[in-house]
């Protein structure tokens, strides 16, 4: 049995009473050592659900349990230690004078020790390709620099669960990939829990299991390939599939038979390498 | 109006200890009616870039030409509200450039500040709405109060309302969900042809880049590192490799197939659809010749 280590029950929740309701009985699972991609339109409720989670709101219905105990005014500090998260824009979450002071910060609180915290630091920011930053003040840094820096911060602390909310939004295709394998490699380390927010389709592919969110619902849960089989409705609902999901598609309607739902290259090449060697 | 870059140098904390070049070096000429990207890795410099187009930042040395604007490092245009009329600047971070109350007041304020009248400004507000996939229940909200993609809406209308001669864009679909990508790129690029605008867009999207620009710039660590039509410089893997960029999607499968299969199919911009059938093609003709 997998250790559920986030649990929604029946959440629901909206920004003030005479506000629309924003996310409309939502229950899920998350276990230990999963990757989950959350994604859905704008708006949709995806960056609310990931602040319900750290207990920077609280919903109006339902329970949250993180690691067995219920999100509430008073757990929330023990929780905030244990549930490490990037947020949209990194600005919003900096709090040191220097880069090497931001990443220092979530470990002061945690009470790491003086030693251990330099080589975190070390650690995290080589791990970003930001280690020659130290002594920048974060804003004056890039766009993408500041999301690798909100990244290292987050890595140094090493928490049970990692939230990324579109952290890697500002990174290029190369960069995105990067860091997300230095992400991964973490959280296979650690056996944390790895929720990331994304637009970017070639991401999701790599999450074990992916949340759709359509209007403040679950519209499904799924693996990427089960989810990236609905290609019509994902687009009704604002979504798309990978460029290689649409291509496996069209040479389907061109009369070559992919039947494999391929989702990345080597996977498209492997199908079509099958069909060449039967022509 | 057409834009120039004359051996530009920028220095962020100039004269102190903490001096860094972002930008050493760079020429380059933009035609009034291109539509240019601008690509390069993180802090490559395209940000400190696109700022010296409405006067944000000047060059350390070197000149830059905006039309009939000049600005160096000792000698700014006395008339710089009206640069910022004509050019339109959507920021990487959209809370960057949002600051009223409401999302309405937020985008009336360019063209209020530059003496449209409040009947117009109506009326432009009620075209841009739903041109940037709003819903008019958000002009009385504050800006603040809004999911990423919907702040980054209303940065991008706010600009558009100002009706700029350039526009430029910097990562303007960061955070917009897949539909919103396209859709306000196929906006951006009709407007681009209707109001024949100059268009600078910052992108790290290849697949953009290839679709919409007709020349594109790719800066390293600064400097120029390659330019010109985006079919001959957006197919040259090795060289983007060297500066950690890669060709679009597309053509890296193509570029996989042909490694796989010793059929080449060259990159025209064709469509996933024309792809299909050329993939379809080449196999069963090589079929056939075994
Ligand atoms: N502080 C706030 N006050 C009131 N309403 C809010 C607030 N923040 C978000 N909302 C609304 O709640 C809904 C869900 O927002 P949320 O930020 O969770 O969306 P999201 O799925 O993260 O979208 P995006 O992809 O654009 O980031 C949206 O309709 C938004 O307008
Ligand atoms: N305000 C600032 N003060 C000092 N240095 C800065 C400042 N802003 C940017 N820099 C530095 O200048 C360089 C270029 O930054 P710029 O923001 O132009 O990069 P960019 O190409 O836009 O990158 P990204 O894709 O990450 O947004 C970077 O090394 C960055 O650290
Ligand atoms: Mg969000
Ligand atoms: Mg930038």
């Amino acid at each position: 049995m997998r250790e559920k280590l986030i649990e929604f029950r029946n959440v629901s929740f909206r920004y003030g009473e005479e506000e629309p309701w924003v996310l409309k009985d939502v229950s899920f699972d998350i276990y230990k050592n999963e990757w989950v991609a959350i994604i859905g339109h704008n708006g949709s409720g995806k960056s609310t659900i990931a602040k319900l989670m750290n207990g920077l709101l609280f919903p109006q219905e339902g329970e949250i349990y993180i690691n067995g105990q219920v999100v509430n005014q008073d757990t929330i500090w023990d929780i905030r230690k244990e549930v490490g998260m990037v947020f949209q824009n990194p600005d919003n979450q900096f709090v040191g004078t220097t880069v090497q002071d931001d990443v220092a910060f979530g470990m002061e609180n945690r009470g790491i020790p003086r030693d251990e915290m330099i080589r975190r630091i070390d650690e995290s920011l080589t791990a970003v390709g930001m280690q020659d930053y130290r002594l920048t003040e974060p804003h004056r840094l890039s766009g993408g620099q500041k999301q690798r820096v909100a990244i290292a911060s987050v890595l140094a602390i090493s928490p049970q669960v990692l939230i990324l909310d579109e952290a890697t939004a500002m990174l290029d295709p190369k960069g995105r990939l990067e860091i997300m394998s230095t992400v991964s490699n973490v959280q296979d380390r650690n056996e944390l829990s790895l929720i990331t927010i994304t637009h970017d389709l070639r991401e999701v592919v790599q999450a074990e299991r992916v949340i759709v969110m359509n209007e403040g619902v679950i519209w499904d849960e799924a693996k990427p390939r089960e989810i990236f089989a609905k290609k019509d409705r994902l687009r009704e609902i604002g979504l798309d599939v990978p460029f290689i999901a649409t291509l496996a598609d069209e040479l389907n309607k061109s009369g070559l038979r992919i039947s494999n739902e391929p989702l990345n290259h080597e996977e498209l090449l492997e199908d079509l390498w099958t069909l060449h060697s039967k022509m | 109006m057409d834009i120039t870059f004359k051996n530009v140098d920028y220095i962020y904390q100039e004269n102190s200890p903490f001096a860094h070049k972002a930008i050493e070096n760079l020429s380059f000429h933009i035609p009034s009616g291109s539509f240019v990207a601008v690509i390069g890795h993180t802090g490559s410099g395209k940000s400190t870039l696109i700022q010296h187009l409405n006067g944000l930042i000047r060059p350390s040395n070197g000149e830059v030409h905006i039309g009939d604007f000049r600005l160096t490092n000792d000698d700014k245009p006395k008339n710089m509200k009206e640069l910022r009329s004509r050019v339109g600047v959507v920021f990487q971070y959209p809370e960057h450039q949002l600051f009223e109350e409401t999302v309405a007041k937020d985008i009336a304020f360019g063209p209020e500040n530059f003496g449209v009248y409040k009947r117009d400004i109506e009326k432009r507000i009620k075209e841009i709405i739903p041109a940037v996939g709003l819903s008019e229940e958000l002009l009385e909200r504050s800006p603040f109060e809004l999911s990423g993609g919907q702040m980054r809406r209303v940065a991008i209308a706010g600009v558009l309302a100002i009706k700029p001669e350039i526009l430029v864009l910097d990562e303007p679909t960061a955070g917009l969900d897949p539909r919103g990508q396209k859709e306000i790129m196929e906006m951006f690029y009709d407007l681009h042809q209707k109001e024949n605008l100059t268009t600078v867009l910052v992108t790290h999207s290849m697949e953009d880049a290839v679709k919409y620009a007709d020349h594109v710039i790719i800066l390293n660590k600064g400097t120029k590192y390659m330019e010109g039509k985006p079919e001959e410089v957006l197919t040259q893997q090795e060289a983007l490799n060297k500066v950690q960029l890669d060709v679009p999607e597309m053509i890296e499968f193509l570029y996989a197939f042909e490694k796989r299969f010793g059929l080449p199919i060259p990159f025209k911009r064709q469509s996933v659809k024309q792809l299909a059938d050329e993939i379809q093609h080449a196999m069963k003709e090589a079929g056939s010749h075994e």
